[in-house]
C-alpha cells in the first residue's frame, strides 16, 4: 500500500515590537518574573487595550511579502477559555475576519523546482504568560510578562506531503520574517514556534484522512524528526487494524516520540466572539500601498537577481539569499570589487567556513565585506595568487591588519610574475636536485607531466608562495626540456 | 431548541460556574426560553444584511508603539493570594 501524509502548519510569530499588542508595557526577553505586566496584561477590571500601530504594520508586511488579499476590514475576538498563565480568561484574537486574508509561499524541492503551498490566513493575537512548574511548595508559579506579547499566527492549508517539505515552509517563513524584520524569528527563545497538523491517507484517496496535532516543535530539526516519527505511528496503526484518534501530542526530543496530550473528547469550545473592547480594525488602501513601497527586496527575488543577473548557480544563489545578512554581505562585497563569481565563492567557501569553524554569524564576521572586497581586487589584479589569498584572508580573519593590502605589505605576499626572478630561483632548484632532474630526463615523455608537481612544489616553498604558478610551471617545462 | 439538563451542566463547567444541582432545571427552563427568544429573532430574514460585531459606526484607534508603563510589581501583587520570587502562585496545573 502505499501511503501519503497531509501536513499543514500553524506557526506563532512573535513581532519585534518594544511594547506590547495592546498595552505599553515592555517585551523585552528575560526581565524579572512580571515586571513587565501591567493592568491590562493583568486583565484587571476597567482597563481598554489600545491597538499598536506596530504590530498591524508588521502584520500588513508579512501579507504583502506573501502575496495576500489584505481586507479592509478585521475584527479582533475573545477565545474563552480558563488557565493560569491567561489571566483574562481569554486570548484576544481574531477569527472571522482576519488581519490577513489567503496568501501563499513558494518553496525549493529536495528533487529540484518549487512547490506553492498556500497560506489560509494570518491572524494577529495576544501570547499568553509563563507556568512555572519547579515546586512551589505543590503550587505552579506564574510570570506573565510574556502575556500580551504580539503574535502573528499563520496557518497554511494542508499542501505538504513530507516532513522536508514542512521544514522548507518553516525555512521559508523564518526567512521572510527575518528579511521583513518584524521578528528576531529565534527559535530557541520561542520567538518562533510550530504546531503541525499530521495525517495520512492512501495514494490517490481524495478524503482527508483523520489529523493529528503536535504542539510545540520548536526547532527546525524536531519538525522534522516529530512529523516523520508521526507519519510512521498512523500508518502502522491503520495497517494492524486501527483507527487514528483526534487528538493532541507532544513530541518528546529525548524519546523521539510523540504522545498523546490530552483527548479531544470533550473538545475546546471556545466560544469565540467579538471584542466589545475594540472596534473594528480599518485599513486604508493608500496605507496599505505605502507599506507595499517600503517592502524590501525578498528571497525570492534575491535568489532570481543573483542566478539571472549575477550568473550564480541556483545552489549558491539560494545559500546566499537564505538570509537577509548574508545577501547584504555578498551584495556589497559584489559591488566593491566588480565580480560576482569572485564575491560568491568567497563567501560560500572562505568566509562561511570560518564563521562556521568559530561558530559566529555573517553579521559578527571579523572580516567585513569591504575587506574581502580589497582581498578580491588583489587577487583580479594578479597582485597576489590564490594561496597567497587564503594567507591575506587569515590574518584579515585574526586581525593582524585592516586591509588586504597592509598585509601584503607586511608579509612579502606580492606574486612574482618577474620573469627573471623566478628563473633565478628555478635555475637554484634546478642545480640543488640533480636526481630528480636526472630521473625527470630519463623519464618518458607522458610520465613527465606529473614529475614536473615536484619541482613546482620546490619553486612555489622557496618563493613562500609569492610566485605566479602559471609562470612558473612554464618556465620550468621549458628549462627542463632544455636540458 | 430545548436545553437539556447535560447543556446545561457543560456550560456550566465551561465558565467554571458551580450550580446548586437543585437549581439546573430551574436554568435549563430559563435558559430555553432566551433561546425561545433567539429562535423568533433567526426566523427575521436577514439575507443581504452584514453581520453587525460592533453598533457603533467607529473603528479602532492605534497607538504609537513605545513603553509607556512601569509596572509597580510589588503593589500589582498585594490583591494576589500568594507569591514567591515575583511569581504569582496558583493551584498546581497538571496537563
Amino acid at each position: 500500500m502505499q501511503w501519503e501524509a497531509v501536513i499543514g502548519l500553524e506557526v506563532h510569530v512573535q513581532l519585534a515590537t518594544a511594547s506590547k499588542i495592546f498595552s505599553g508595557a515592555s517585551t523585552a526577553f528575560g526581565a524579572a518574573p512580571n515586571s513587565q505586566a501591567c493592568e491590562i496584561d493583568l486583565g484587571l477590571p476597567g482597563v481598554l487595550p489600545v491597538l499598536n500601530e506596530k504590530a498591524v504594520e508588521m502584520a500588513v508586511l508579512f501579507g504583502l511579502a506573501t502575496h495576500a488579499d489584505i481586507p479592509e476590514r478585521s475584527v479582533f475576538e475573545r477565545k474563552n477559555y480558563f488557565y493560569p498563565d491567561l489571566p483574562k480568561g481569554y486570548q484576544t484574537s481574531q477569527m472571522a475576519e482576519p488581519i490577513v486574508g489567503p496568501g501563499y509561499v513558494d518553496i525549493p524541492l529536495e528533487q529540484g523546482g518549487i512547490k506553492r503551498v498556500r497560506i489560509h490566513h494570518a491572524h494577529l493575537e495576544e501570547d499568553a504568560g509563563k507556568s512555572l512548574h519547579e515546586d512551589f511548595h505543590g503550587m505552579t508559579g506564574i510570570d506573565l510578562n510574556r502575556a500580551g506579547t504580539p503574535l502573528l499566527e499563520v496557518v497554511s492549508e494542508p499542501d505538504m506531503n513530507s516532513a522536508k517539505e514542512a521544514v522548507a515552509y518553516l525555512k521559508a517563513i523564518h526567512s521572510l520574517i527575518t528579511y521583513l524584520g518584524i521578528s528576531d524569528g529565534n527559535m530557541a527563545e520561542g520567538s518562533m514556534r510550530c504546531d503541525a497538523n499530521v495525517s495520512v491517507r492512501l495514494k490517490g484517496e481524495p478524503k482527508l484522512g483523520t489529523r493529528c496535532e503536535i504542539k510545540n516543535v520548536n526547532s527546525f530539526r524536531f519538525v522534522e524528526k516529530a512529523i516523520n516519527h508521526e507519519i510512521e505511528r498512523q500508518i502502522e496503526l491503520i495497517e494492524d487494524g486501527g483507527r487514528v484518534v483526534q487528538e493532541t501530542r507532544l513530541y518528546d526530543p529525548d524519546k523521539d516520540e510523540t504522545r498523546s496530550m490530552r483527548s479531544k473528547e470533550e473538545a475546546n469550545d471556545y466560544r469565540y466572539f467579538p471584542c466589545p473592547d475594540l472596534l473594528p480594525l480599518v485599513l486604508d488602501p493608500a496605507y496599505i500601498d505605502h507599506l507595499r513601497s517600503t517592502l524590501p527586496e525578498l528571497p525570492d527575488q534575491k535568489r532570481e537577481r543573483f542566478t539571472q543577473q549575477l550568473g550564480l548557480s541556483d545552489y549558491d544563489a539560494g545559500v546566499l539569499s537564505s538570509s537577509r545578512a548574508l545577501a547584504d554581505y555578498f551584495d556589497r562585497a559584489t559591488q566593491l570589487c566588480g565580480d560576482a563569481k569572485l564575491a560568491a565563492n568567497w563567501v560560500t567557501g572562505e568566509v562561511a567556513a570560518s564563521l562556521n569553524r568559530d561558530g559566529l554569524d555573517i553579521t559578527q564576521s571579523p572580516v567585513a565585506p569591504e575587506q574581502l572586497a580589497g582581498l578580491i581586487k588583489r587577487l583580479q589584479d594578479n597582485t597576489i595568487n590564490g594561496k597567497a589569498a587564503k594567507q591575506v584572508f587569515a590574518a584579515l580573519w585574526a586581525e593582524e591588519a585592516h586591509t588586504a593590502d597592509e598585509v601584503i605589505e607586511a608579509k612579502g605576499l606580492k606574486q612574482v610574475t618577474d620573469t627573471g626572478a623566478i628563473e633565478a630561483i628555478i635555475d637554484q632548484i634546478l642545480q640543488d636536485n640533480p636526481a630528480q632532474v636526472e630521473q625527470y630526463r630519463s623519464a618518458e615523455e607522458d610520465k613527465r607531466g606529473k614529475m614536473i608537481g615536484f619541482f613546482v612544489g620546490q619553486v612555489m616553498k622557496a618563493s613562500r608562495g609569492t610566485a605566479n604558478p602559471q609562470a612558473v610551471n612554464q618556465l620550468l617545462k621549458t628549462k627542463l626540456d632544455a636540458l | 431548541m430545548t436545553l437539556t439538563t447535560q447543556d446545561v451542566e457543560k456550560v456550566a463547567h465551561l465558565a467554571r460556574l458551580q450550580l446548586d444541582p437543585q437549581a439546573t432545571d430551574a436554568y435549563s427552563q430559563a435558559l430555553t426560553s432566551i433561546l425561545a427568544l433567539v429562535d423568533q429573532m433567526q426566523s427575521i430574514d436577514t439575507d443581504g444584511v452584514l453581520p453587525m460585531s460592533h453598533p457603533m459606526d467607529a473603528t479602532q484607534r492605534l497607538r504609537i508603539d513605545e513603553v509607556t508603563e512601569q509596572p509597580d510589581r510589588d503593589h500589582l501583587q498585594k490583591i494576589a493570594p500568594a507569591t514567591e520570587q515575583g511569581l504569582y502562585l496558583v493551584p498546581r496545573v497538571v496537563e
